[in-house]
């Protein structure tokens, strides 16, 4: 969560309000957003006029709109939607919709380290980014994985950069693809490009790329990699920006590569979703090491343990230490933490948490429709209707819950040794 | 029966094919063929060449041969002859003419549809023989064009049909309110978290049968089923990839499938009615990624309306009059056993129902399975010469309406039953299912 310094970390419960005083002013309702203080809880609803609006803490916004959805709030505690408006979209912020109007608007992204919000936009019939209602000049014939700096100052886009006819495959394979950075294109152009990124200084992107039928590479900033592969997942930036590291497939295995260079003896059945600690010390992804057996790797080294069914993105602990995973075997979700799982497990569990010590882990998780709070494998407190993932003091001791029971919206600060003991 | 006259399936103009060899040499189609069989297909390949007794009983199984009257070279096991056991015959050393005519018979005389392998006595998987040698084809870049054309879609867009991601949630939300012209508290939920189902389609629904997604939305909010759809790509669940031998392509689209389900934190996904998409996301697909299994349940449509109805969940307020007969899929009927679950399923929406024959796991393909129905217009007439019993057996049932879980099964019997005169409509089960079911009077 950004702005956390902002939050109120004054410990006790706090009853926000009862939902229900926000849903009975609707014939219909959408999901609830939470802020990341959990000061407020908003609906988007429909209204007997059939117009959609919002509700932030039982106030509704003053404007409605013919459709709106996608109501969320970001990372700095702005509430957005979708909403149409005279057949054309926009985004509304806290209530205030940005002056542009597009054919259509979509998937809003978040930057990390400033409030910039960006979208997907298409304007007659061409596709472009637009950051803080500055849409992109150039616009595409066609354009997908879009992404934004960290800053919020740039975006990158796999984009069409040239037409292509009905079922033209030979110019599909000269290459028709490119990857735009704020809206110009690479010189390069290549049969596919896939899921650009930032360098942490906002100054480089990586992405992958198609060069042949069966021929897949890295590129960084239209430089691309000398070496071919088999094929290549979704690359990475150390933190100091230094290097790109991706895994490749190499020789009928999965391998991992910085800088072109293959740096992981392992042979894995697949390998993918690379992190960094922080600071960069550690390199860890997931890994199969045998058919049909995933689990974690950290610098080449899997954990002892293994799951049949899935194992998702590792998280590092604040110190870099310690990581832990969502993992699921014989469909049951638990979490695995320095590769010891939990000997619980559960219906659904979401991202594993750490406090701000490295010291324990937490995550929400799901059992027979309630939601509860897990620390270290053990069910702490819940049976929540809803519940959103806990937040950590960044420095500190407390811990933000926000949760609805019994038909009010709670928002509690609690002390992680109070909680956790 | 009518005949297809005056066609040379030799002489087909398609540029997949005929343009794409000129670019070949022998040395390039030698290196292919050994990467091929020494890299990525040694030992199973093997074992099946190595125990093939050559005794022909796989070829009464073929609705290719017995459609052609029996023209042997349309046997699977001519069909294998004619281009696996050839080019490791001359250790890939073919010229480009030669692998022109590998891939007509790869592509459009194969459906992959594994009847065969079920009459081998060794049980040896004919299909996968076929599919080794489209990956062949494949990495040298001899495809049919509208087969490519769909492989293509799938790596640029994650959608057989070039939807882009604006036109995928316009069709959501104008859908819903299509729907609720008749239910008015139908919702289509887009990427809600947590939700207990993430329902998938493939391409053509949203492209060109939208109708489909606002009848599953009826069902879904008569059943009381916590549901979304995702808003951004992974949505689509077919794979032509894996068909055209592009499994580079395959895993990339099944992958951001798999992942599009995990992030939004479903339990189960529920897929429309496709069987090479079942395929595709529960075999093929997988499997190329390292998965054992599907990671996350996945239930096939045919499952879903069985549990539906089996549990009361929806019931029928008045069954359908026509009457009906039906096509197993073969990837969900043969590959996955459905067959006594289509059938509960169709006699409670249905009464009037006469079953085919042959049936289940020994029905006939529709031919346009194993993407043989992406191969374009230019082979439509060699479907057509392919599917001739398969006429013959709806004819039989004199049934007015066939009911096809699947879209490749749906779009290839619809031309069956123009090219030959049958007379028949052809339904999905969710066409059927949202008319008769009952809607509780506070849905609407």
């Amino acid at each position: 969560m950004a702005d956390a310094d902002k939050v109120n970390w004054q410990t006790g419960k706090q009853e926000i309000i009862d939902i229900n005083s926000l849903t009975n002013q609707f014939k219909r309702v959408d999901e609830y957003a939470v802020s990341p203080d959990g000061d407020k809880i908003a609906v988007l609803g429909q209204a007997e006029d059939d117009t959609f609006t919002a509700i932030v803490n039982g106030e509704k916004w003053p404007e409605s709109f013919e459709l709106a959805w996608y109501l969320r709030f970001t990372p700095h505690g702005h509430l957005i939607c979708l909403a149409r408006i005279d057949d054309m979209w926009t985004l509304v912020v806290d209530g205030k919709p940005w002056e542009n109007r597009f054919e259509f608007i979509w998937n809003p992204q978040f930057a990390k380290n400033s409030p910039a919000i960006a979208l997907a936009y298409k304007s007659e019939f061409e596709y472009g980014v637009v950051v803080d209602d500055k849409p992109w000049e150039n616009r595409f014939q066609a354009m997908r994985d879009f992404t934004l700096s960290p800053d919020g100052k740039h975006t990158a886009a796999t984009v069409q950069v040239e037409p292509l006819g009905e079922a033209d495959v030979f110019k599909f394979f000269e290459g028709v693809w490119s990857v735009a950075v704020d809206g110009k294109a690479w010189d390069s152009k290549y049969i596919n490009t896939w899921r650009p990124i930032f360098s942490p200084d906002n100054s480089s992107v990586a992405a992958e790329i198609r060069t042949d039928i069966a021929d897949y590479s890295l590129s960084v900033d239209s430089r691309d990699w000398s070496q071919k592969y088999g094929c290549v997942w979704e690359p990475v930036f150390s933190p100091d920006g230094s290097k790109v590291v991706a895994p490749v497939r190499h020789e009928g295995a999965w391998r991992m590569a910085a800088n072109g260079e293959l740096i992981w003896k392992t042979r894995f059945s697949q390998l993918w979703k690379p992190q960094f600690a922080p600071g960069g010390k550690k390199l860890a992804a997931i890994g199969s090491v045998e058919f049909g057996r995933w689990t974690i790797v950290i610098d080449d080294r899997p954990w002892g343990q293994t799951f049949r069914d899935m194992v998702l993105e590792p998280v590092f602990s604040p110190d870099g230490n310690r990581a832990a995973a969502v993992v699921k075997d014989e469909n049951r979700w638990t979490i695995c933490a320095d590769g010891k799982t939990w000997h619980q497990d559960f219906d659904m569990v979401w991202d594993p948490v750490f406090t701000a010590d490295s010291a324990r882990v937490l995550a929400k998780v799901e059992k027979d429709g309630k939601y509860h709070l897990a620390a270290d494998g053990s069910l702490k407190m819940g049976g929540f209707d809803k519940f959103w993932d806990p937040v950590v003091e960044p420095d500190g001791n407390n811990l933000l819950l926000r949760y609805i029971e019994d038909g009010k919206y709670i928002r509690e600060v609690k002390k992680v040794s109070d909680l956790l003991g | 029966m009518a005949e297809v006259r005056g066609f040379d399936e030799s002489k087909v103009d398609d540029a997949g094919l005929n343009e794409s060899i000129k670019k070949l040499t022998p040395e390039k189609i030698q290196r292919v063929v050994q990467r091929v069989f020494n890299k990525e297909s040694a030992a199973r390949l093997q074992v099946y060449l190595n125990t093939c007794v050559h005794c022909g009983l796989c070829a009464e199984a073929c609705h290719t041969y017995v459609s052609r009257d029996h023209d042997p070279r349309f046997a699977p096991v001519s069909k294998v002859r004619d281009t696996i056991w050839e080019l490791i015959k001359n250790k890939g050393k073919v010229e480009p003419e030669k692998i022109k005519d590998m891939a007509r018979i790869a592509f459009t005389e194969c459906g992959a549809c594994r009847r065969c392998s079920m009459y081998c006595p060794f049980g040896i998987d004919i299909a996968y023989l076929i599919l080794v040698m489209r990956r062949i084809c494949n990495l040298l870049g001899v495809v049919p064009k509208y087969l490519q054309d769909t492989t293509n879609s799938h790596a640029a867009t994650m959608n057989q049909m070039w939807v882009h991601q604006d036109e995928w949630i316009d069709t959501l939300q104008w859908q819903e309110e299509e729907a609720q012209f008749e239910m008015p508290n139908v919702r289509i939920p887009l990427d809600k978290e947590g939700a207990d189902v993430m329902y998938s389609v493939i391409a053509p629904e949203p492209k060109i049968l939208a109708q489909l997604l606002g009848n599953m939305a009826q069902i879904m909010t008569v059943a009381g089923i916590d549901w979304t759809m995702p808003a951004t790509d992974g949505w689509d669940n077919s794979n032509m990839a894996m068909y055209s031998g592009d499994f580079e392509v395959m895993g990339r689209v099944e992958k951001l499938h798999w992942e599009t389900a995990a992030r939004l934190k479903v339990k189960k996904v529920v897929m429309g009615e496709c069987g090479h998409a079942f395929r595709g996301a529960v075999y093929d697909g997988p499997r190329w990624l390292g998965w054992q299994y599907p990671p996350i349940p996945m239930v096939h449509a045919i499952e879903f309306y069985y549990d539906l109805l089996k549990s009361g969940r929806i019931k029928v307020k008045e069954k359908y009059k026509e009457h009906v007969t039906v096509q197993d899929p073969c990837n969900t009927v043969r590959g996955r056993g459905l067959g006594h679950k289509l059938r509960y399923v169709i006699d409670q929406l249905c009464e009037n129902f006469t079953d085919i024959d042959p049936r289940f796991e020994h029905n006939y393909c529709c031919g346009a399975g194993g993407g043989t129905i992406n191969c374009g217009p230019p082979w439509k007439p060699t479907r057509m010469r392919s599917t001739r019993v398969k006429a013959e057996q709806f004819e039989r049932t004199g049934a007015g309406v066939i009911i096809t879980p699947c879209h490749n099964c749906h779009s290839g019997i619809e031309d069956i039953v123009g090219h030959y005169g049958l007379g028949m409509h052809v339904k999905f089960i969710n066409e059927i299912m949202v008319d008769v079911m009952e809607k509780p009077e506070d849905m609407g």
